[in-house]
């Protein structure tokens, strides 16, 4: 019973960790993305950059937030488990 | 998580509601933020003149170039909603860049504070919706054709309560994320200074964030004020 539910904790530590690391991948192109037409749009026309600078960090805050999405979700995994008594006790009969 | 040393905790624990302070710290710094803003927009009410002193340069600097940036938005006649969406804005961006100083904890780090802001928010928009169009306001629901509506209506609900769980954790997941990295940073090396790079990251963040909610905000309030497509 023990090990199974140390398994069920130790595939849901890994997961959180993986999470995020996927999501901050995609995050990365896509804000690279994102980047690369500012750069061009500034490079074309250095008048607009005030505008386009400002476009460019609401569009990067945006796509930021669907990595912090999945940190959420990665804290709730470690932290705010839904099975955390469960886990609690098996860490305080195991210790 | 435990919280590390806070000002204000120390402070409620002196008067003896020590333990209401350390389970409510949002509660009690979202009062420290209100307690501040008020302070300020006194002082900034204080004495208005045709020719405006330094101070009061600062300002209307800060507000008119608020209210320009949203009638940007929104167009003249969401003229009216700048007092809610400037409030937002000054709100949250007080409480994010109250996480940098030392001893304070930033009351948007909490999933309540959040929550109740992007719950104002998308409320409002409805309300608004509701007044400007009465029942008309369905349409801004349906689509462009009739006989797509029910694949479009609950695509449309589905988005516009996704909207109070965006804006909530966005902005929640931005500080709380913030705070772990400079608790982590702070066990790990804090003899080095190790923390100030993100500090100076989270001034920006802070900054950022408190933007895209009041832009967010403001593209709400104006799609329901206008005519659906």
């Amino acid at each position: 019973m023990e090990g199974s539910a140390l398994q069920f904790f130790v595939a849901c530590v890994t997961a959180a960790g993986f999470g995020v690391g996927i999501a901050a991948f995609g995050c990365g192109i896509g804000q690279g993305l994102g980047l690369k037409g500012a750069v061009e749009g500034i490079a074309r026309n250095p008048e607009s950059s005030g505008k386009v600078t400002v476009t460019m960090l609401i569009g990067l805050a945006m796509i930021e937030s669907l990595c912090i999405y999945a940190l959420v979700v990665s804290l709730i995994l470690i932290y705010a488990h839904p099975q955390a008594k469960a886990i609690a006790a098996l860490f305080g009969a195991g210790h | 998580m435990e919280h590390p040393y806070l000002f204000f905790v120390k402070l409620f624990e002196l008067i003896g509601l020590g333990h209401f302070a350390s389970a409510n710290v949002h509660v009690i710094y979202s009062w420290v933020v209100m307690i501040l803003l008020i302070v300020f927009g006194a002082i900034a009410a204080k004495s208005i003149k045709m020719v405006p002193t330094k101070m009061q340069n600062v300002f209307e600097i800060i507000v008119s170039g608020m209210e320009e940036f949203m009638v940007s938005v929104s167009g003249e006649q969401g003229r009216f909603l700048f007092p809610i969406a400037a409030t937002v804005f000054l709100y949250v961006a007080a409480s994010n860049l109250m996480g940098l100083i030392p001893g304070f904890f930033p009351p948007t780090a909490n999933l309540n504070t959040t929550a109740s802001c992007a719950l104002t928010v998308v409320i409002l928009t409805h309300i608004l919706g509701l007044k400007f169009h009465g029942i008309k306001y369905i349409k801004h629901f349906i689509g462009p054709v009739w006989w797509m509506v029910p694949l479009i209506l609950p695509i449309e609900i589905i988005g516009h309560l996704a909207r109070i769980l965006s804006l909530s954790f966005r902005l929640f997941g931005n500080m709380m994320g913030h705070e772990l990295v400079l608790g982590i940073l702070f066990a790990l090396a804090g003899l080095f200074f190790a923390p100030l790079p993100i500090m100076a990251l989270g001034i920006f963040v802070a900054l950022v964030q408190a933007f895209v909610f009041f832009l967010l905000s403001i593209m709400y309030f104006t799609g329901a004020v206008e005519h659906a497509h």
